[in-house]
């Protein structure tokens, strides 16, 4: 069978594809373990939105910043977190990006630039914005990503934070993952508007808003913001409409939505479709042995997660304070 | 060679030295640049350093704090001001989610070098949300550090250690002591750091010791002549840091007098005092002749009336009261 050559874009699908497959496994198999008893607390699934964060972060230089909430497996992943550092601090263990202080809510990675996942909602906002305040001052060129949920825009950090990075013209994206629920409350009944992204409007700050439904598509608009922060120093917020297929957490009975809307939504699954697009042009085979690949990198990350060691009581007081501890 | 200077010249001088000596220094907050401080504590700064290092900020505390938090996770060092202490509420989430959590939310990757300052306490009739005495709400918070001078020596070299500091510090100042005159050495003897986590031992006695910082250090000083006057010899301990605590300070001064009174003026109900209360009798039960007792703001929102404001406050009286007490003389 005749195949025309890839091009540029169907090697960064490829590339794309393959991360966000990377995180629906490690995922799916966060849930396995949840229900396992093997991961404890909170658990906030990605599932469904990875060409969001996927998207947005391939048009970052490595040196630029993301920062997340506590949906943030799939932000951290993308951003380089290997596999491993995930699955080790979601079980607690020493190995663990966070050596297991953190857990699945905070995973942060000095070393990509990965700032973390924050468990108050909107709490990071302004925090972002001093990242990128610093960005600024530091004339270092680097653009901060910061992402979270629509609800997050009904909190007063939000929108001082946005009122400050507009006015002093900070090097930011605000994105705004809007996937229809605040926990268990669709968008009707949190917020007098439909188009979040009309909240720019009133800082007069630049916006976009768009359907997260081809990777590609999510990496060239959040490309857009990048540089027009990256260029002109003013930032963006941009409405991603998306949608979880799974819970807002582990113990999300998920009844404020049907089992057909899910359904629905399933069937559009960016995941899906980048996969599908990518098996037109290079055929089955190719990417099941992609598909194989991931799997054994996910069974090792859990096997790794399973077999580290926990962290030690020594650690607690010297990630408490730098140098002595303050009693 | 020391020179009078005024607690706000004193402070001044720390953060321009420091803005100098460190270009990763900045401060920000309300007024605080072409308005030259709501208190004027950062007057001429402005036209010294321009705007990019003294920032004026809208009215918006949660936002510039959590910019403050940021900026020192990635290099910076900033110094953010509240026009008050009371400000700082609607703040609060950025300092004990963020400010105080980082380092250890990321396993030590991160830590988060900043200075959260501004006046603190009563400032005369400003009624029950401009008079609140903060520092326990921050004490009470591990990843946190607490300072609260009371004299201007002190102010210059604890501000400049907490702009040196890697941790988060919290810098308690009072309105009503930026006008106080006392000795700063010249900067030209050299940089004045003072360590914190150290109390001063600020005036000698042997009868009872008084715990106190900021400014009621100096009502607590008012107390000791008084005392004297009646013959008892009063030693008063100026915490200057409240996290971390001084013990073996506070210990050594008890181990001589087997009596303590703790002054302050917050709150009485989980304050810093009440710490300092388990301290000592925990650790000092042997070397006490009597209970430790407590002299506090009255435990009621701050009223605007000056007779009942006064009412309110620790007087010099009730620290006489409460010594006396303790050495079974009343």
């Amino acid at each position: 069978m005749f195949r025309a050559p890839m091009s540029e874009d169907q090697d960064e699908l490829l590339r794309l594809y393959g991360q966000m497959q990377r995180i629906r496994r490690v995922e799916e198999e966060c849930a396995r373990a949840y229900a396992q008893g093997k991961i404890g607390g909170f658990l906030h699934l990605y599932i469904g939105q990875e060409s969001v964060g996927v998207g947005a972060i391939a048009a970052l230089r490595p040196d630029d910043y993301v920062i997340g909430t506590y949906r943030d497996h799939g932000l951290a992943m993308a951003k380089g977190m290997p596999a491993r550092a995930v699955l080790a601090e979601l079980f607690g263990k020493a190995t663990g990006c966070s050596q297991g202080l953190g857990g699945s809510m905070h995973l942060f990675d000095a070393e990509h630039h990965m700032l973390g996942g924050y468990g108050i909602v909107g709490g990071h906002i302004p925090l972002a914005a001093g990242v990128a305040y610093a960005s600024k001052y530091q004339g270092n060129g680097r653009v901060t990503l910061c992402f979270f949920g629509e609800g997050s825009v009904t909190i007063g950090s939000f929108h001082e934070a946005l009122s400050l990075a507009a006015l002093w013209k900070l090097p930011i994206v605000f994105i705004c993952e809007n996937n229809e629920y605040s926990m268990g409350t669709p968008l009707a009944r949190s917020l007098s508007l439909e188009d979040v992204s009309q909240k720019a409007l009133g800082y007069a700050m630049a916006r976009d808003r768009f359907f997260a439904r081809d990777v590609l598509e999510v990496k060239a608009r959040i490309g857009e913001a990048v540089t027009r922060a990256r260029e002109e120093s003013e930032p963006t917020l941009v409405e991603v409409r998306t949608y979880r297929f799974r819970g807002h957490s582990m113990s999300d009975p998920g009844k404020y939505r049907t089992p057909e809307e899910i359904e629905a939504q399933k069937k559009l699954d960016p995941l899906q479709k980048a996969r599908d697009a990518l098996v037109a042009v290079l055929g089955e085979e190719k990417l099941a042995a992609l598909d194989a690949e991931i799997e054994a990198e996910t069974a090792d990350a859990v096997k790794h997660a399973e077999e580290a060691p926990e962290p030690s009581p020594d650690i607690l007081e010297p990630t408490t304070y730098v140098g002595e501890f303050a009693r | 060679m020391s020179r009078e200077i005024r607690y706000r010249e004193a402070l001044r001088e720390a953060i321009a030295e420091e803005m100098e000596r460190d270009p990763r220094v900045f401060i920000m907050g309300e007024e605080v640049g072409r308005y030259q401080g709501a208190y004027k504590v950062t007057e001429g700064l402005f036209d010294r350093f321009g705007d990019k290092r003294v920032v004026d900020a809208p009215i918006a505390e949660n936002g510039f704090a959590g910019i403050g938090v940021g900026a020192a996770m990635v290099g910076l060092r900033p110094i953010i001001e509240f026009m008050t202490w009371n400000f700082s509420a609607v703040a609060f989430d950025q300092i004990l989610s963020n400010a105080a959590k980082v380092r250890q939310m990321s396993g030590g990757q991160f830590s988060c070098p900043i200075v959260f300052r501004g006046p603190n306490g009563s400032a005369r009739q400003v009624g029950s949300q401009h008079s609140q005495s903060m520092e326990g709400f921050y004490a009470h918070v591990p990843g946190l550090k607490v300072v609260a001078p009371a004299f201007p020596r002190d102010a210059k070299g604890l501000l400049k250690a907490a702009i040196r500091d890697d941790n988060p510090v919290c810098f308690f100042e009072s309105e009503t002591l930026y006008s106080m005159k006392g000795e700063v050495p010249d900067p030209s003897e050299g940089d004045l750091l003072v360590e914190i986590g150290k109390a001063n031992v600020c005036h000698e006695g042997s009868d009872v010791t008084i715990v106190s910082w900021s400014r009621i250090t100096h009502v607590a000083l008012e107390a000791a002549k008084l005392l004297a006057a009646e013959g008892i010899s009063a030693e008063i301990v100026d915490l200057r840091s409240l996290r971390p605590l001084d013990e073996e300070t506070i210990l050594e001064s008890v181990r001589k007098t087997h009596r303590a009174v703790v002054a302050h003026e917050g709150w009485p109900y989980g304050s810093v005092g009440a710490e300092v209360v388990d301290r000592i009798q925990r650790l000092g039960f042997d070397d006490l002749d009597a209970p430790v007792l407590r002299v506090t703001g009255m435990d009621v929102p701050m009223p605007y009336n000056a007779r009942l404001e006064q009412h309110c406050l620790p007087q010099p009286a009730a620290i006489v009261s409460a010594c006396k007490k303790v050495l079974y003389l009343e």
